[in-house]
């Protein structure tokens, strides 16, 4: 399997994104300058997070007007499993891909560290590997990750099962402690938590590993045949 | 505002116009007589940063000097932009401290944010790519809005910066005091990771090659920076704003990447950041290290700015700012690279061999100064030292504390901002970064990785003032060997430091005597810890209403983690380990956390040293680490063994059963140095007892989050654990939020 990482002016956890899929799921991955993309070859792309155009205008709103999102947004109408983390999923939201706004942190203050997200869903191509109910400790890094959405579209959410991660201690002030949502169809999801960063004991949690072997258990029964 | 290039010669020097720009009479003689005429506007200025302390270290470097800086492991000591040292596997550390006091005290975001920015550009012009940050601050107590205000935003300048670029912030300290109050302290250290095939120097070699100019346009903002860092603060300080450089870190984030790639182009032959004093210093020190000159057409500057004049060109300090020397005919791939990231990447001059530094501007010349009298002829100073009073009267006194209630002290010490949880400080800063930081910030020293290896590196700043103002050459000795204390509590062996001298005004004899002994104390230690001083940053003058600061050398050290399995936190590790001391504790009070609560005044003598007892506790808790048999291990520092328990038990579900000897409040409080607490397994017992004979078991680590201490079987302290915890870590968000 094939994994493409995205990587715009001011992205900084792009590599941590290709380290985690190169060294903790064992898989093929590209750093791909977001100029003259060509995607055509890849089965998932990563939107990693970080300060793409340095956050002006708002955070993800510069980048989302890129060409490269045409393309992104053509493989996710294709099917292709599309991960946003962070800045990832601020811009997957400018673009439309998901629904709602990030809002700044309800403290106005960045805030970087470890917490406890409940698995609300364990049926999509991203969360196979973990249990429904399933509690994870993953990595936030971030000033502006209180989601906001009005209230038509949360009723959407709920109804169409898309709130994929919730806070079990809302640290930001998101609606209904969202931490993570998927599109519809299920193979776009973004979170403001850091999978990649939770990937090895060693850095404290391998929580986020599950879903980076989810992604690619479902390439699996897509794709390959076994003999 | 002396902005006008049209002032004449002969005008600076009737009016003593110099004089304005920090440069004395006989300064301005001697830049005559190098010159064989006056200076013009634009020379007189390019002499002034120069020759400022900021850039020349002229009152500083016979005291630098002292310094041990050679060591077989290091590859590159002071002189460039940041030090090197040797990791083994080809892979290289490179790392330095700097401060942006002054910039910080009247524009707190910005100031510290470009602080941020300037030692990271530091670390990547010698081809490294940044691994961490760590920040080491300096308040007055925090009781007035004013004082909130500076530790609010530094920290958000801080964050703002460190968080866009992409470099975990992964350690530092803070220490509250007085003395701090009109001055606050901001030291920013970096370090980066490199493989030695890729390091670079700051050198304009090559006779005929290219000076590229790369990165942000050059605007008014920062002009005679360097200069404003070299003077006391006063009320007028609030008018030098305009001498505050406004940051961008998405720009830098965009250099850091285009250098990083530049780097590994065969065309480049130099490369060096411009920091303080611009285009100024950059451009002069690369030309001079080389042998060479350099010749540069102003006019093709990048400029954000109309009608910049020469002066302001060359004494901008606009941030983000690259100069390179590149192979003649071979600009085209190198500036293509800056363009593959939307920055600007110019050639502006080429390297000359008459060691003239001549730059034009519309058409004529606007400046020609040897360029090596601007590094090489710089004054040196040797101040006057004094004894003060002070110093004198402390040495005859005994401090000795009452303290009645030992629990409601330990309450009261650990909520001290100094001793208190800096949880509501780092929490705003990303500390994972990089997905390497396997310590993060909250212990001894912090710890990052090397992908890779099984390395990592540790590394910690720490300077205890206290000791330093009651003492200076004790305290210095005491800083350094503190941090190699934390550097070795976490598993690694100390491999060398950066030192960030913050001092007063030297022109006053006391002051300079300050920081005579504490270099002298800190070279001891450096020598006896073999920790050389690969890099540094002095600042002076640091004084606000003629109250000059604590001295402060601060100390920013890195330490090799030889393998993962080395890595060894503060907290108490499991139910039944063994709670061991090693070192010895005397009745130590003076410039004590205790003494600070009880007395509100530091005075009295610092606590002792012995190098020799230190390097030997350290060798053998290092030793005992590496065979296995320690499961924690904390330095003891301020608040003494008490602070250092309770530390060890926050974040941890245990509990601690401990019983005293002797004197109980010495036992406790005391700030005796060379001191280890540390934590063994039962099966790890005989053989930790055999390889450090000196320590001496104190308790056991108990199941119920208890801190229960005794003596003789009487309970002297028995509180629990989640209590403790919460005063220590609700003590700064409480003091910021209440209302003085």
């Amino acid at each position: 399997m094939k994994f493409a990482v995205i990587v715009f002016p001011g992205s900084n956890c792009d590599r941590d994104m290709y380290h985690a899929v190169r060294d903790g799921l064992g898989e093929e991955v590209d750093l791909v300058w977001y100029e003259n993309a060509n995607l055509a070859d890849y089965d998932a792309i990563l939107l990693p997070g970080g300060f793409s155009y340095g956050d002006y205008l708002r955070s993800g709103a510069i980048a989302s007007v890129s060409n490269v999102l045409n393309q992104i947004k053509m493989k996710a109408e294709a099917g292709t499993p599309v991960l946003g983390v962070c800045n990832g999923f601020q811009i997957l939201l400018e673009t439309g891909l998901l629904p709602g706004a990030m809002l700044r942190n309800e403290k106005l203050k960045f805030m970087c560290h470890y917490e406890t997200l409940v698995v609300e869903r364990d049926d999509t191509m991203f969360t196979s590997g973990y249990e429904k109910g399933q509690q994870i400790e993953i990595p936030i890094a971030h000033g502006e990750g209180n989601y906001y959405c009005d209230d038509v579209t949360l009723e959407e959410l709920k109804q169409n099962n898309q709130i994929v991660f919730t806070y079990k201690n809302n640290p930001n002030g998101s609606r209904a402690d969202i931490a993570g949502i998927v599109n519809k169809a299920g193979n776009v999801l973004g979170m403001m938590p850091h999978p990649e960063r939770a990937v090895e004991d060693l850095l404290g949690s391998s929580d986020g590993l599950a879903m980076f072997q989810s992604v690619l258990q479902h390439w699996r029964e897509m794709y390959v045949t076994t003999s | 505002m002396l902005q006008q290039a049209e002032i004449s010669p002969e005008k600076i020097e009737q009016d003593h116009l110099y004089r304005d720009m920090g440069l004395t009479d006989e300064e301005f003689q001697s830049v005559k007589n190098i010159l064989g005429r006056q200076p013009n506007f634009t020379e007189i200025g390019i002499f002034s940063v120069m020759w400022s302390e900021h850039c020349s270290y002229k009152t500083s470097k016979p005291l630098l000097r002292k310094f041990p800086t050679e060591g077989p492991h290091v590859l590159q000591g002071p002189g460039e932009g940041a030090g090197i040292v040797d990791i083994g596997d080809d892979k290289a550390v490179v790392f330095k401290i700097e401060s942006h006091n002054h910039p910080s005290a009247v524009e707190p975001y910005q100031g510290a944010a470009t602080g941020v920015g300037g030692i990271i550009r530091d670390v990547f012009s010698m081809g490294a790519r940044p691994i961490a940050l760590l920040n080491s601050l300096r308040f007055g107590n925090l009781t007035t809005p004013r004082v909130k205000y500076l530790l609010e935003e530094v920290v958000h300048g801080i964050a703002g910066y460190g968080n866009c670029v992409g470099v975990p912030t992964v350690g530092g300290e803070i220490q509250f005091d007085d003395s701090y109050e009109g001055n606050p302290l901001v030291n920013a250290m970096c370090v980066g990771l490199i493989d030695q095939k890729d390091i670079q120097k700051g050198i304009a070699a090559g006779v005929g090659n290219t000076v590229i100019y790369a990165g942000a346009p050059t605007g008014r903002d920062g002009i005679h920076g360097a200069t404003f860092a070299s003077e006391d603060l006063s009320e007028e300080s609030e008018s030098k704003r305009p001498s505050v450089q406004v940051g961008d870190p998405f720009m830098e984030k965009l250099l850091i990447e285009a250098c990083l790639e530049v780097i590994q182009h065969e065309a480049l032959v130099g490369i060096q950041d411009m920091g303080a004093a611009g285009l100024t210093s950059s451009a002069s020190e690369m030309a001079s290290k080389a042998g060479m000159g350099m010749e540069m057409n102003l006019d093709l500057v990048p400029q954000r700015e109309q009608h910049m004049t020469p002066y302001e060109l060359m004494l901008s300090e606009s941030q983000e700012r690259m100069l390179l020397v590149v192979k003649k005919g071979q600009e085209q791939g190198i500036i293509e690279v800056f363009e593959k990231y939307g920055l600007q990447a110019v050639a502006v001059g080429t390297v000359t061999d008459d060691k003239q530094f001549r730059l034009l501007h519309h058409g004529e010349v606007a400046a020609e100064i040897p360029v090596d009298s601007l590094a090489e002829d710089a004054p040196v100073y040797y101040k006057e030292s004094k004894v003060p009073d002070y110093y004198t009267e402390f040495q005859t006194i005994d401090y000795k504390p009452a303290v009645m209630n030992h629990a409601a002290m330990l309450k009261q010490l650990l909520q001290q901002p100094t001793i208190a949880s800096k949880e509501y400080v780092y929490d705003q800063y990303d500390s994972m970064v990089g997905a390497s930081t396997v310590v993060a910030p909250g212990s001894d020293a912090a710890i990052v990785r090397v992908r890779g290896t099984e390395k990592a590196i540790a590394m910690t700043t720490d300077c205890n003032s206290r000791y330093i103002y009651l003492d200076p050459e004790t305290g210095g000795k005491i800083a350094v060997a503190e941090a190699a204390r934390n550097i070795i509590s976490s598993g690694a062996k100390p491999l060398a430091l950066t030192d960030g001298l913050n001092f007063g005004n030297p022109d006053k004899p006391e002051n300079f005597w300050q920081m005579e002994k504490s270099v002298d104390g800190m070279s001891a230690a450096c020598l006896a810890l073999e920790t050389p001083v690969i890099s540094g940053n002095v600042s002076l003058y640091n004084e606000s209403n003629q109250q000059a600061i604590f001295p402060t050398p601060i100390v920013g050290m890195v330490g090799l983690v030889e393998n993962l399995a080395h890595v060894t936190t503060s907290q108490f590790k499991q139910n039944g380990d063994a709670i061991y001391l090693l070192g010895e504790t005397k009745a130590e009070f003076g410039g004590s956390e205790l003494q600070n609560v009880l007395e509100g005044r530091y005075y009295g003598k610092a606590p002792a040293i012995d190098l020799d007892v230190e390097a030997s506790n350290q060798q053998s808790v290092l030793a005992s680490i590496q065979q296995g048999f320690v499961a924690s291990a904390h330095d003891l520092a301020e608040g003494g063994l008490g602070v250092a328990l309770a530390e060890s038990l926050f974040g941890t579900e245990l509990g601690a059963k401990v019983t005293l000897d002797g004197d109980v409040t010495t036992a406790l409080f005391s700030e005796s140095q060379s001191r280890f607490l540390l934590t063994v397994s039962q099966e790890n017992q005989a053989a930790f007892e055999q390889a450090v004979p000196g320590a001496k078991q104190i308790g056991l680590v108990t199941e119920e989050a208890e801190l229960a201490i005794e003596q003789d079987g009487k309970a002297i302290i028995s509180e629990a654990v989640p209590t403790l915890e919460a005063l220590w870590k609700g003590a700064i968000p409480c003091l910021l939020k209440s209302k003085a």
